[in-house]
């Protein structure tokens, strides 16, 4: 190993990784205010009007991405948590209860937004239809992990039992991504694949491609702020936060 | 391994026993609420023949949810649980033989009992039948899940309602099959899918659930 290598392990460390993070944060909303902005002017002033749907469909924009990040942050959160619970490393879990309510909101986003979608186009703020459905519970998920989270005291035991409840859910996230193809309902089959060409404008493809880098800073960010805060909380007994400059004027 | 779970499992039935109204606390709770649906939504027995599976079933989940507490909450209370993973022999043949005595005591009545609620809700005889099969291969599975909520829950404050809001969801696949199997055998289809897809989460829970219970079990005793 020569010097000049990154020595990436150095972040696993809270201590390290505090100030790390406060300098990240600036990039990410930075990123994520330019992503969004070139996102929504392609959707709202670019993207052709929808032959079908007409102009309600432009909530697009918005409902796919948050869609895909409910599913992607319920992923992560459960792999943190799992490298959390197999290597014992505090920051691991740290990240996954920081990734918890962020996901929780794109799921509520996702549904939110597709009661809005749905109204116009099927005449209905609902269905029980299987993607609707399996979201719905995978916020319910999400629900769990923070309440688990928060009713055990002991952080370290709140960190491990919360994350086997994550990896007993990710069981879940397949069901959810594979219900459009198991049980077929209402639900639109997925707009995007991977093994066919998207069956939509390209201008409409990169909008929501634009929204999901947005939605995707925003959520590192706002991870990043909260994790700071549970460095905080969690390590206020120890040396290195008694001498940050920031905690200055409480010190005083 | 299988004469660690014998054991577990002699002992949960023992202390049941000695409590013999616990039992019925379940089986009755899991009467009435059934009951319930046909009293809030009237007596229409076309209707109720469609609810049935539906209702039934979200009647029985409710009533395995009863039990779960007491799986672990007084072994862990009085240091039982503690004594077990400290023993030589496997803690999740302990914890599955303890899985066994709660589906024996919670999930075992429902099933035997299904048969006179499905006729209350105007069910035919090979409905009824299905109706009970779906039982029998989905009710273990609830009380699979139910441990490890159970096991994750020890020591945390507000445990019951807790143990609702964690458990509840990952029922939903359970449900969702057991009813579905009798629906389609009510619509004219096949039910094997479904029953396929019941037996293949009863598996996968019977595989992993105890293993699973046991380790967060051992969390819980740090």
């Amino acid at each position: 190993m020569s010097g000049s290598v990154i020595h990436w392990f150095r972040f696993s460390s809270p201590a390290t990784f505090y100030p790390l993070a406060g300098r990240l944060i600036p990039i990410f909303w930075t990123l994520a205010a330019l992503f969004g902005a070139a996102g929504l002017w392609i959707g709202f002033f670019v993207a052709p009007t929808d032959a079908t749907q007409g102009e309600g469909y432009r909530i697009i924009f918005v409902h796919v991405p948050v869609s895909w990040m409910s599913m992607f942050i319920y992923l992560v959160m459960a792999t943190w948590a799992g490298i959390g619970l197999v290597f014992n490393t505090r920051l691991s879990s740290m990240m996954a209860q920081s990734l918890a309510p962020t996901g929780a909101l794109m799921a509520f986003l996702s549904l939110w937004t597709g009661a809005f979608w749905g109204k116009p186009m099927w005449g209905t703020w609902w269905v029980w239809d299987a993607r609707l459905t399996s979201e719905l519970i995978l916020l319910f998920l999400y629900l769990g992990f923070m309440a688990l989270q928060a009713s055990i005291d002991d952080p370290r035991r709140a960190d491990k039992a919360s994350a086997i409840l994550a990896l007993v859910g990710v069981v879940n996230v397949p069901i959810i991504y594979f219900s459009v193809i198991w049980w077929n309902t209402l639900h639109q089959g997925a707009s995007v694949s991977l093994t066919k060409a998207p069956s939509m404008a390209q201008t409409m493809l990169w909008g929501m491609l634009l929204m999901s880098l947005c939605y995707w800073m925003y959520s590192i960010a706002m991870a990043l702020t909260r994790l700071r805060a549970i460095i905080l909380e969690r390590e206020a007994h120890t040396e290195w936060v008694t001498r940050l400059p920031e905690l200055a004027e409480v010190r005083r | 391994m299988i004469s660690v779970m014998a054991a577990s499992l002699h002992r949960d039935l023992l202390l049941v026993m000695r409590r013999k109204s616990e039992v019925f606390t379940a089986l009755f709770f899991f009467v009435i609420v059934a009951s319930l649906f046909p009293l809030g939504i009237g007596p229409d027995p076309g209707l109720l023949r469609k609810i049935a599976p539906g209702v039934i079933w979200v009647s029985a989940l409710l009533a395995t949810l009863l039990g779960l507490q007491r799986i672990l909450a007084s072994d862990y209370a009085d240091g039982t649980l503690e004594q077990m993973a400290l023993s030589p022999a496997s803690l999740s043949a302990m914890v599955a033989g303890k899985i066994l005595a709660h589906w024996l005591v919670c999930g075992l009545p429902l099933v035997v009992l299904a048969p006179v609620i499905g006729l209350q809700f105007d069910l035919g005889a090979s409905a009824i039948g299905l109706l009970v099969l779906t039982l029998l291969l989905g009710t273990p599975t609830l009380s699979m899940i139910g441990a490890v909520g159970a096991s994750l829950t020890l020591g945390a404050r507000g445990g019951g309602a807790l143990l609702s809001l964690l458990v509840l969801p990952l029922y939903i696949p359970v449900l969702i099959f057991g009813a579905g199997a009798v629906n389609a055998h009510l619509a004219g289809l096949g039910a094997e899918g479904h029953l396929s897809l019941l037996a293949a989460l009863f598996i996968f829970a019977a595989v992993f659930a105890p293993w699973v219970a046991a380790v967060s079990i051992r969390i819980s005793l740090e």
